[in-house]
């Protein structure tokens, strides 16, 4: 502190350029300064290690077992070569389109009351505070749930018992961006269409909601990349099935369990499909993940 | 179902409701429409309170839905539930045959895999939060926080499946014997290097709640005031001493709430777990030895269970885990908001 040349601080001031210099002590805080700041450096670096690992793994032991077939064809058992994934392919999609349709029209209205209707009320807050609370359970007890629910009542697994436990895993991340993208949308637009006479619930529908789609389109695939691979809210919903099926009240194979199932067996030839399955499931995320943030950065700038 | 209820009671409620009297946010209140004569009459009226009545029954079905969760769970468990007792916390015996059944090994398992997971993941998660909020330079924040979020978004059953290839042999090959042989001594490791075990599940779990500690503390320290760091600059410190005696102590409630809802995360993962722990019933001191989660037992017998006050005993298992898990998300929640709006009311 005394660096500045205060004439008080030093009482015999020394040469020009040792002032400039730090003191014994200041030495010592600098380089602590230096040294924390090296550990959040390798911190973040470490984080890395794990990341770029599994994405190695996963392209190289994958990409080899990539072939139309993968996408075409039944498993075969153990021994005999080919086969692939295709129904489960399928039936991840039709599970996930399962849950979009329950998850994405209560997520959003959920949304639109907690930025627009419920706004700063208490019952908001609790909704809110409940959506963060939510999306923090653990999947597996959704599963357990569901199963309670729907399993023991229809007396078999489903595909839409899967759909509805994924639903619930989404429903929390759509209706907390959905609020957030709505906020984002500047109140004028809103004053404008209501002094034009239009109803709250018209300017809402298609002055607000309109402005902010782009971004909540970004949320509902961040969202079906969160589902997409899910794995334990399925295992004792839509189960898994190892034949082509598209009956919603009939088990049904997804990438996910399929992957499982493979992962955890003794068998080269099935391991190397899950593999494949591996890749391809983190591909689509990725590309989910990254597609997101485009159109986000998009629509962002498009809004200023 | 909701709707149909809700509709009439909100009715003198919603014209309060759509025009804020208070509304604090940057958005003006906009004018009720019948303060204005609606152009459309009256349609238009019911055509808002319908709709606010449907947005409010979603947003509802979001309240109702944990009350259900654990009404249906505890349906579902009650004849483990009478069976059993209190009991059912500390028996260790999991004997599906002679239908005796406790948790301890399940809950030993879970608590023992998660706080491994914290030990190992806080320091590192708080260290990349820190480096992201305050020293990062711009143009990396945001590639380096895309990085961070995408280990979140790697599916769970991907993780296990890299457990069981690349983090298990090394474990098994490398870091067992390594620690085996000069902190053998210890109760923590001993045992035969298996590879599958305790500290695989904590590793893989640590890796996992990573993003989830890193993000939140990342968001709370960017909520503190520059007023802060600019204060402690002022007097003279350096960066460290500025993160260190004006922002940290500012954040840590919500810090606190960051890593709470990180052991959330850790005590519900299940199928990354159920692949690299062994799964084997027992509570077991040694990090080396195989044991089990709460999370992995439903996974692997919730299918199996062939018997009525089997399928009970693992819905107690879901109930429990649960229970905590909310408690748990309730607290980090609160204290991460509470810190959040403490910091904005000072700005």
């Amino acid at each position: 502190m005394s660096v500045n040349g205060h004439p008080s601080a030093s009482p015999d001031p020394p040469a020009r350029s040792s002032l400039l210099e730090p003191a014994p002590g200041e030495r010592w805080r600098l380089l602590r300064s230096r040294i924390w700041t090296g550990v959040c450096v390798a911190c973040a670096g470490i984080v890395l290690l794990p990341l770029f690992s599994i994405l190695l793994y996963v392209i190289t032991r994958g990409v080899s077992g990539l072939s139309t077939s993968f996408f075409t064809h039944l498993p075969v058992p153990v021994g005999e070569p080919g086969g692939g994934m295709g129904n489960a392919v399928v039936g991840s999609v039709i599970i996930i389109g399962l849950a979009s349709a329950i998850g994405l029209p209560i997520g959003i209205l959920a949304g639109v009351y907690l930025s627009e209707v419920g706004r700063r009320g208490r019952l908001a807050n609790a909704i809110r505070f409940m959506a963060d609370v939510l999306s923090g359970l653990p999947s597996i007890t959704i599963g357990v749930f569901v199963y309670a629910l729907m399993v023991v009542t229809m007396h078999r697994f489903s595909a839409l018992a899967g759909g509805v436990a994924l639903s619930i895993v989404m429903i929390p991340t759509i209706t907390r961006t959905t609020e957030e993208l709505l906020r984002l949308v500047p109140g004028h637009l809103r004053e404008a269409s209501l002094a034009l006479g239009v109803p709250a619930w018209r300017t809402t529908v298609f002055v607000v909601l309109r402005t902010a789609a782009p971004g909540i389109a970004t949320g509902v695939m961040l969202a079906v990349a969160r589902i997409s691979g899910e794995t334990a809210p399925l295992l004792f919903t839509a189960f898994n099935n190892r034949f082509w099926s598209f009956a919603i009240d009939r088990p049904m194979a997804s990438m996910p369990v399929q992957i499982l199932t493979y992962a955890t067996s003794p068998y080269k030839e099935w391991q190397d499909q899950a593999w494949t399955g591996a890749m391809v499931l983190v591909v689509l995320i990725l590309f989910l993940n990254l597609a997101a943030r485009v159109i986000a950065a998009r629509s962002m700038g498009a809004a200023r | 179902m909701d709707r149909v209820e809700q509709a009439p009671i909100e009715d003198a409620d919603s014209t309060s409701v759509v025009p804020p009297p208070a509304a604090k946010g940057t958005v003006p209140s906009p004018p009720g429409p019948e303060g204005l004569g609606s152009p459309e009459g009256p349609g238009s009226r019911r055509g808002d309170l319908v709709f606010s009545s449907v947005t409010r029954a979603a947003g509802l079905f979001l309240l109702v839905l944990p009350a259900a969760m654990i009404f249906q769970l505890v349906r579902a468990s009650h004849l483990s539930l009478s069976e059993f007792g209190l009991g059912f916390l500390s028996s260790t015996s999991w004997d599906p045959v002679r239908l005796r059944f406790g948790a301890w090994p399940f809950i030993f398992g879970t608590v023992v895999s998660s706080v491994l997971a914290l030990v190992i993941a806080v320091p590192i998660s708080l260290g990349v939060a820190i480096f992201l909020a305050e020293m990062c330079p711009h143009r990396m924040r945001k590639p380096l926080g895309f990085l961070v979020e995408l280990l979140a978004a790697i599916p769970s059953v991907v993780y296990g499946f890299w457990g069981i290839f690349v983090l298990v042999p090394l474990l098994r090959e490398k870091v067992q014997p390594f620690l085996g042989e000069h902190l053998g001594f210890l109760p923590l490791f001993k045992g035969p290097p298996l590879g599958f075990g305790m500290l695989a599940a904590g590793i893989i779990l640590a890796i996992m709640i990573v993003p989830t500690v890193t993000s939140i503390s990342r968001e709370v320290l960017l909520a503190i005031p520059n007023t802060h760091r600019e204060a402690a600059i002022g007097l003279g410190a350096t960066s460290w001493d500025t993160i260190r005696h004006a922002v940290l102590p500012v954040a840590r409630s919500g810090i606190v709430g960051a890593i709470v809802l990180g052991l959330g995360r850790a005590l519900g993962e299940t199928m990354a777990v159920t692949m690299v722990i062994g799964n084997r019933p027992e509570a077991s001191i040694s990090l080396f030895e195989p044991a089990y989660t709460m999370a992995s037992v439903i996974a692997n017998e919730f299918t199996e269970a062939d018997s009525d006050i089997y399928l009970a005993a693992l819905s107690e298992i879901a109930l429990l885990l649960f229970g905590v898990a909310l408690v748990l998300n309730l607290l980090a929640r609160w204290l991460v908001r509470a810190t959040k709006s403490r910091v904005e009311q000072r700005a």
